[in-house]
């Protein structure tokens, strides 16, 4: 029951879409390939091809133009002293810059990282899965990607800490004319930005990473 | 319906596809501890556990308890010469009802409330009725394959940690004391985290199947005999002698 121990580059695994079937990617429930809709789990039934990379781009996009705003406007407002103290703007590299500032070297490294690091990196790792994926692999180059995937999806969610320190900030400073933080329109850009790079990694097909084959479309399916 | 070990290739009856790289398995029936991995990518296939049901639905319920108790209570509070300001959890929420931020209010109070009660909710749903041997719920597999679908979308152990850069953000601004609500959130994150740990979805898909929920004849009927030399999962390879036996 080891993966992949012993199987070389050309080793015979047979796929459900090779054998001519279609298997579910909610429940592994394996049905004939003329099947739309999982009669299990109830999810549809797509079979492994390029196609399923329109809507990885198409939320990509849609990440990376939220992603703009999310850093040129403010993530937050500072007011104290009814603005005598200054009232400051501050975008996220901002944010980042002045917590260095004070010192706190510790909590601006997870901030950079979080809002900073992986948002790019999540593109980045994206946008070459989506390229390489259904060429020809070996199984280490598939093992690769598969764990970048993996990272993608998990990392991908912790984005969203820098909305809920937003909120709470917010929420919780609203301390009169001694200091209050109001939320700037960035928090919202930066949020959708992260949840369309995590629709972008749902809608990535990992069983396109393991296709090998030449590709196959519809078309060519039902000429058969 | 097909025995334990048979498979159809041609309706894909006994068999299982790895979600992930798409490889064939023979389906079988494991026993509580085995773990059935894919042969290709290592993706893991099963995992069931003992009494794995009845500690889901105790962790959600445990958890629901603790969302009422996260949502009532007080969550942080500040104050700085002598001006104090506290906030619950929909406080929090609602820091972005202003203007056109609006939208993130609710997105924000379904991210950390919502959804994950509603997973609770909906696995208390689906696993209740079938501890021991009872028959599930009515549309149980769409219960269980929307609480599926919300898991990347309950964030509430993200938003423990957003807590704490928050605290460290606002510690040289003003005092801030901890309120209940906010332990209450630290022991929801090691509730969810438990109950995951006992969630295999194969072994619930398949236990609806068994239990009547879906009546195409498709599922496996567990052989006691069989299934004890039947554990190894064959990939897209005729089964051994053995087995076929």
């Amino acid at each position: 029951m080891s993966a992949s121990d012993g199987l070389s580059d050309h080793a015979p695994v047979l796929t459900a879409h090779r054998a001519g079937l279609v298997g579910c990617r909610g429940c592994g429930r394996v049905w004939p390939e003329t099947t739309d809709v999982c009669g299990r789990c109830g999810a549809p039934l797509v079979p492994p091809d390029r196609r399923s990379l329109q809507a990885v781009w198409a939320w990509w996009l849609a990440g990376l133009i939220f992603y703009i705003p999310a850093n040129l406007w403010p993530m937050l407002r500072t007011q104290s002293f009814l603005g005598l103290a200054g009232n400051t703007e501050a975008t996220i590299l901002g944010g980042v810059i002045d917590l260095m500032h004070y010192g706190n070297y510790g909590i601006a490294a997870i901030v950079f990282v979080a809002s900073i690091v992986v948002p790019i990196g999540k593109f980045v790792v994206i946008a070459w899965l989506a390229r390489v994926a259904g060429k020809p692999a070996s199984v280490e180059a598939a093992h690769t990607r598969l764990r970048a995937l993996e990272a993608v999806e998990f990392i991908g969610r912790w984005s969203m800490i820098d909305v809920f320190v937003v909120a709470i900030l917010s929420a919780l400073v609203q301390l009169g004319f001694v200091a209050s933080i109001h939320p700037g329109p960035a928090a919202v850009s930066f949020a959708l930005s992260v949840a369309f790079t995590m629709l972008s990694a749902l809608s990535f097909d990992p069983r396109l990473i393991w296709r090998g084959l030449p590709l196959r479309t519809r078309r060519d399916r039902t000429a058969e | 319906m097909i025995e334990a070990g048979q498979y159809d290739m041609r309706t894909g009856a006994g068999l299982i596809a790895c979600p992930r790289c798409d490889a064939l398995h023979v389906e079988a029936e494991l026993t509580e501890g085995e773990t059935a991995r894919c042969v290709r990518c290592g993706h893991v296939l099963a995992r069931p556990r003992e009494g794995a049901f009845t500690q889901i639905v105790a962790l959600s319920f445990t958890s629901l308890v603790l969302m009422v108790a996260a949502v009532f209570f007080p969550f942080l509070e500040v104050s700085r010469m002598g001006i104090g300001n506290a906030t619950s959890l929909f406080g929090v929420a609602m820091a972005f009802s202003e203007g056109w931020l609006m939208p993130l209010t609710v997105a924000v109070l379904a991210f950390i409330v919502g959804l994950p009660a509603l997973r609770a909710v909906l696995l208390v749903y689906v696993l209740l009725p079938m501890r021991g041997q009872g028959r599930p719920a009515r549309h149980a597999g769409e219960a269980f394959r929307l609480s599926e679908l919300l898991r990347p979308w309950s964030m509430a152990e993200i938003f423990v940690i957003g807590t704490s850069v928050a605290l460290v953000k606002v510690a040289g601004l003003a005092t801030v004391s901890l309120g209940p609500a906010f332990w209450a959130f630290c022991a929801l994150i090691i509730v969810g985290a438990a109950s995951d740990v006992f969630t295999c979805a194969a072994t619930i898909w398949d236990t609806l199947e068994d239990r009547g929920a879906f009546t195409d004849g498709r599922e496996v009927v567990p052989d006691p005999e069989t299934a004890a030399h039947d554990r190894q999962i064959v990939e897209g390879t005729p089964p051994a002698p053995d087995h076929a036996a």
